[in-house]
């Protein structure tokens, strides 16, 4: 069902992007939707610190796993995250969880705010 | 008219140089020594735009090229900018440039209108010259109605009576008019029928309305004009939010859809009454943007794109893709939902662009927050599934709203913001 892309590394900025190459395409595209909240690879913006989001990155998988399933089964209390995790199955719980444990932690860019130009809205 | 079709990605490259008008990553020209794996066109650099180019380039280990094609300078965010109206978050708060996004991913990046498309010779005419690709990814947002309300189509009448629909100078406009309106003035706010871009964004802005109104003219009142039955997301949250925090200043009407709108008394007529408002903000109805219109994309009795989940190409052309609030989908036209979206896409058009099969069965998520006032908000979250026999994306188990507003939810849809910002432009 799950179909492996392995691609193999090449010179360049994007290799860095792409650490972990074992992933499944199915996998890569799961992960890539949590970025919304918990950013690219699953490194977080950090801005305010008390309600930062999770940086998932090189985080243990076991623990991932864990926290996913509690949320899951409602052991843990949560917010928003029962809402994802309700969603999931158990096999996608554990390859989002080996997933981001291989990503490499670093810090996430923020694009700067600009002042909005005098062009003609549509 | 300089045409680029037909030349090779080098002459590309100089010809636009030469023009001066298109921009390049600074190390775009030495991918040149590589021959790519083909040319993906992308039309707009919205949430699902920018998203696309970003994971294609990611995907595909650079080995694809990207050219975006973006009208407006800057991108401005349509989430949290209904905050820029109750007075808590201000437009260069949630204005940026596009720079990170093609440094960091060596995006090509031409800023330009579309004003045809020849799918058949796989070309897209801008106003300054030609490209040609070897699949094209349609992300243009939504395109206003205006058949029940043709006075609203000028630039001078929609400063009279802004949309604020896609953030930029209307968001402004509007708070500005807001801002003039003496207490125990009327706001009246129209909702077109459902489906529209952000289902829950109409009833976040008669919340954001109420606030600044409650805290500097409280003998103002809200009137909303709704065109659906009933409140179209989050109903039971809004309704009590209404009920409990703006006591008294919202009148809402449901089956109330826009017959006609007379601009300079700032009248709006329904099937049943006609409403006379000090400040109007009218959201016409809607449909796939204008390119999607070019390339003949929509559905003939419904105005939206039918698409193939697993790779969100054209059911009606091939290699061209469609994402965002254009495609049909059943679905919320959301931020995170382009974005999932296009990453799906995104994952497709690198494995078919050499020759493999994508995912046969995508998962992503959506989370949508509203602000109830200038710090508490609430949301819905899904996690969708695609349903091989019925071959759409449907809702898996688990999903739901908040159980109530709060402060703890205003700070993580801040946190959503900027991670979302972090992830689609840098």
């Amino acid at each position: 069902m799950l179909i492996s892309s392995v691609i193999l590394p090449s010179q360049g900025k994007a290799t860095e992007d792409f650490v972990y190459v074992g992933q499944a395409l199915h996998t890569r595209t799961l992960a890539a939707s949590c970025a919304a909240c918990h950013g690219t690879h699953g490194n977080a913006v950090t801005f305010n610190a008390e309600f930062d989001a999770t940086t998932l990155a090189g985080l243990d998988k076991a623990y991932i796993v864990q926290r996913l399933t509690d949320f899951r089964s409602g052991a843990r209390q949560a917010t928003v995250m029962h809402r994802h995790a309700s969603g999931l199955s158990l096999e996608e719980i554990n390859q989002l969880a080996d997933y981001f444990s291989h990503q490499k932690k670093i810090k996430r860019q923020m694009p700067a705010t600009q002042t909005l130009k005098a062009v003609q809205d549509e | 008219m300089s045409s680029f079709n037909g030349f090779n990605r080098r002459d590309f490259i100089k010809s636009a140089a030469a023009l001066g008008a298109l921009s390049f990553a600074p190390y775009a020209g030495a991918m040149g020594k590589r021959s790519p794996i083909g040319r993906v066109v992308i039309i707009g650099g919205g949430y699902a735009g920018t998203s696309a180019a970003k994971y294609i380039r990611m995907w595909s280990m650079g080995g694809i090229e990207v050219v975006v094609i973006e009208r407006s300078p800057q991108f401005v965010s349509c989430p949290l900018s209904n905050l820029v109206l109750g007075g808590s978050q201000q437009i260069n708060d949630l204005t940026f440039g596009y720079d990170l996004l093609k440094k960091n991913h060596g995006i090509q990046w031409v800023q330009d209108s579309v004003i045809a498309i020849d799918t058949g010779a796989r070309k897209v005419t801008m106003q300054r010259g030609d490209i040609t690709y070897d699949r094209l990814i349609i992300a243009p947002g939504v395109d206003f109605i205006y058949d029940s309300m043709p006075q609203l189509q000028t630039t001078e009448a929609q400063k009279q009576i802004p949309h604020a629909w896609k953030a930029g100078w209307q968001t402004v406009y509007l708070r500005q008019q807001l801002e003039s309106m003496p207490d125990g003035g009327v706001f009246v706010m129209t909702i077109p029928k459902a489906p529209y871009r952000c289902p829950p964004g109409p009833y976040e802005r008669v919340c954001q309305v109420a606030h600044y109104l409650k805290n500097h003219k409280p003998n103002s009142k809200i009137i909303v004009l709704d065109a659906n039955a009933e409140i179209v997301s989050k109903k039971g949250l809004f309704t009590k939010v209404w009920a409990s925090t703006y006591t008294g200043m919202i009148d809402y009407r449901h089956d109330s859809a826009v017959v006609s709108v007379d601009v300079p008394t700032k009248t709006v007529s329904t099937e049943f009454e006609q409403v006379k408002a000090d400040v109007l903000n009218v959201i016409p109805p809607q449909r796939a943007g204008k390119p999607a219109q070019m390339a003949d994309l929509l559905e003939s009795d419904y105005p939206w794109c039918e698409v193939d989940f697993l790779s969100y190409e054209s059911e009606k052309i091939k290699n061209v893709h469609v994402i965002g609030d254009s495609v049909a989908s059943g679905l919320p036209k959301s931020a995170h939902m382009a974005t999932s979206q296009a990453r799906v896409c995104a994952s497709a058009v690198v494995e078919l662009m050499q020759g493999r099969a994508p995912d046969p069965m995508p998962v992503f998520a959506n989370t949508c927050y509203s602000f109830v006032d200038d710090k508490q908000a609430m949301h819905v979250a899904n996690v969708y599934r695609y349903d091989a026999a019925k071959k759409i994306m449907v809702s898996a188990e688990g999903g739901g709203v908040s159980l109530v507003p709060s402060d703890k939810e205003g700070a993580y849809a801040k946190a959503w913001a900027h991670n979302i910002w972090s992830d689609i432009l840098t």
